[in-house]
């Protein structure tokens, strides 16, 4: 599956899933539910027991997940079933480097494309560490996806947008992930700094919690915007699983139709 | 700077901090060529801190040992009590000269959050310490220490709620507050260029020692012995000595062997290469890479990873890495106390322990520094209490 047909329509939603919180079960119907709706790509985190980018909420699923049994085999043997049940999404695993690492950086990058992966987010790799598992990716048609963030200096934006595959993540808050009720100036700047000089799509993601902020990055030009933590917040408050799908549902036709009305895409 | 120990260090951070880390760098080095810079640390070391630290012949328990000559290097008479002020006054006064208003520091002992607190109450400067759950409970006296000298004590409830978790959180905040804070790592780990700033100011320990010793005995020392954690004072203790014949100076890190099943022994154990904590080093992690929990008496070497400069001697072999258990390093605890009048801390009582294990093999023309990095106030509660004492 190539990224060819994600960007270029209107502002994208690419939801941030954590693989097992709290059950493999929930997650495969948490997709659906996501993609049904209107969920255009999907973020699906293999939990690390120490996310350093993450704040509490993901945190608190990630452990829940590990608690629970997940493990990186499991959460790719994840993707090969969403894939059989007509899953057609871009997928990107997101996970710390510990876990590609101590797998093997080319087994685990291999089985997530044959599983049917498109790309790999990897927070705590830079452009400064990622010559192995950049050559690897590309060796297996996985895109390493890169961050920008609102601190990133003029001449580190370029030398990232010039290395960019599929997408730059930028991140719209400084810190770690986490809900915030308003976006910071910054981050919109980012994102119209980064349109001046590439063509690459830019995503938005960390903090965007609610329909105004996801409108103003799709008004910013933002090709795509990414929730996470607000999500989990959304179905963790809900005793049973056919409510907590029930609310996400709600929630991402809001978020779609937000950037829907305000989000236009001139890459 | 370098940012590699052979194939280990590197930055392994979220895009946010490669600025941050950048201008730490930065002024790194133009602090490290500035003279008065340099003059005001070493005046700081000298009349707050108490440096020069004595090399103390301890002739009482060498003989009881009846081998090698043993002599410890006194970081634990340094105000505050450990060597963690050498670098705590180091890093402390580059973040006031590059502006910045508050300190954070992780705390695994409790000796690096006290040094911390300690020298941002001299410089005016506001301070978080994060803190496990589990650390705050075994190290009473020095939580109450630092909120003393003004600072805030973060209790972290996550994870395993100990120092690794203490880091992860002080990474968090760094990320969301670097302009206005410094991040004050409290070992020689974590991305680059802090395994390198640690450990250029922790080597005054070996500094001092290698002229002491040269005093003392008209020779070099045959062996270095140091406690391992993170690892400052033992790659401040052995850095001067590097250059020197590999033959000649055994130099030696002890890492805690625990209870025998839980450890933190990640380079004479069952460590392997990982990433966490910003830095490519042996770590303690399962089969899937996920980081595992570890155990040790003493909280400072209670610790998965280590600071990625010691990864590059256990591989080359330049240290020799050894496991000292909980009780072993218990009975040295006992046995230094009462045939020196020194109370060490737990985790420079593993060092002693080692110490004299092989200070037994060797004969009396055979020399030994042993770093005693600090001193056993802190663990005498803990201790009691493990010992069943009321």
């Amino acid at each position: 599956m190539k990224l060819d047909g994600l960007f270029g329509n209107g502002t994208v939603f690419m939801p941030y899933v954590c693989c097992g919180d709290p059950s493999e079960e929930f997650t495969l119907r948490l997709v659906q539910t996501l993609v049904a709706n209107g969920a255009d790509a999907i973020e699906l985190g293999i939990p690390f027991s120490d996310p350093i980018a993450d704040g509490k909420i993901i945190q608190a699923a990630s452990s829940r997940s590990l608690a629970n049994g997940m493990t990186p085999k499991k959460a790719i043997g994840m993707i090969t079933k969403l894939r059989t049940q007509n899953i057609k999404v871009p997928i990107f695993v997101m996970t710390y480097y510990n876990i590609v690492y101590s797998n093997g950086i080319e087994k685990f990058v291999k089985e997530i494309q044959i599983a049917g992966a498109n790309g790999l987010i990897v927070p705590d790799v830079t452009l400064d560490e990622s010559g192995e598992l950049e050559g690897i990716c590309k060796k297996h048609g996985i895109d390493l996806i890169y961050f920008i963030t609102p601190n990133t200096p003029p001449e580190r934006l370029k030398k990232i947008t010039k290395k960019a595959n599929g997408f730059l993540y930028a991140v719209s808050v400084l810190g770690t992930t986490g809900t915030r009720e308003q976006n910071a100036p910054e981050a919109i700047e980012l994102v119209k700094r980064a349109k001046q000089i590439t063509a690459i799509p830019i995503v938005a993601g960390f903090g965007i919690s609610n329909e105004k902020q996801a409108a103003e990055f799709a008004d910013a030009g933002a090709s795509g915007i990414i929730i996470g933590s607000r999500l989990i917040e959304i179905y963790s408050n809900q005793s049973d699983m056919e409510g907590k799908l029930r609310e996400v549902a709600k929630f991402t036709d809001r978020i779609k139709k937000a950037i829907r009305s305000g989000g236009r895409d001139d890459t | 700077m370098n940012r590699y120990f052979g194939q280990y260090g590197g930055q392994f951070v979220p895009e946010t901090l490669v600025p941050a880390l950048a201008e730490l760098e930065h002024a790194y080095e133009k602090m490290s060529s500035d003279e008065k810079f340099q003059n005001e640390l070493a005046g700081y070391l000298k009349h707050y801190a108490g440096r020069e630290t004595p090399l103390y012949f301890a002739k009482r328990l060498s003989e009881m040992i009846g081998g090698a000559k043993i002599y410890l290097k006194r970081e634990d008479l340094l105000h505050t009590g450990a060597h963690k002020i050498n670098n705590a006054l180091g890093q402390a006064l580059l973040a006031k000269k590059m502006g910045k208003k508050r300190i954070i520091a992780e705390t695994g002992a409790g000796q690096h959050g006290v040094a911390t607190a300690t020298v941002a109450a001299l410089f005016g400067m506001e301070c978080d310490v994060y803190m496990g759950k589990v650390d705050v409970e075994r190290q009473a006296p020095n939580v109450y220490r630092m909120k003393l000298l003004g600072a805030k004590v973060k209790v972290v409830e996550t994870g395993s709620r100990t120092l690794k978790d203490a880091i992860n959180d002080a990474m968090r905040d760094y990320t969301a507050n670097f302009k206005t804070t410094h991040y004050l790592i409290g070992s020689a780990l974590g991305p680059h260029p802090y395994p390198t700033i640690v450990r250029n100011f922790q080597s005054v320990i070996g500094r001092e020692a290698r002229k002491q010793i040269s005093l003392a005995e008209k020779k070099l020392p045959d062996y270095l012995i140091a406690c391992v954690g993170g690892g400052s004072n033992a790659i401040g203790l052995f850095h001067p000595f590097l250059s020197d014949d590999k033959e000649q100076i055994n130099m030696i890190g002890v890492e805690a062997g625990g209870d025998g099943k839980k450890h933190a022994a990640r380079l004479c154990g069952d460590g392997k290469k990982g990433v966490l904590h910003g830095m490519l080093t042996y770590l303690l992690q399962d089969e899937n890479g996920q980081i595992k929990d570890t155990h040790s008496v003493s909280a400072g070497l209670d610790y998965p990873a280590v600071g990625p400069e010691h990864s590059l001697f256990g591989d080359n072999g330049r240290v020799k890495y050894v496991a000292i258990k909980d009780d072993e390093a218990l009975d040295a605890f006992h046995l230094l106390s009462s045939t020196e009048g020194i109370v060490p801390a737990l985790e420079s009582a593993h060092a002693v322990a080692h110490a004299i294990k092989i200070a037994k093999e060797l004969g009396p023309d055979k020399v030994m520094i042993v770093n005693l990095s600090g001193r056993g106030d802190k663990d005498v509660d803990h201790v009691r209490r493990l010992e069943g004492i009321l």
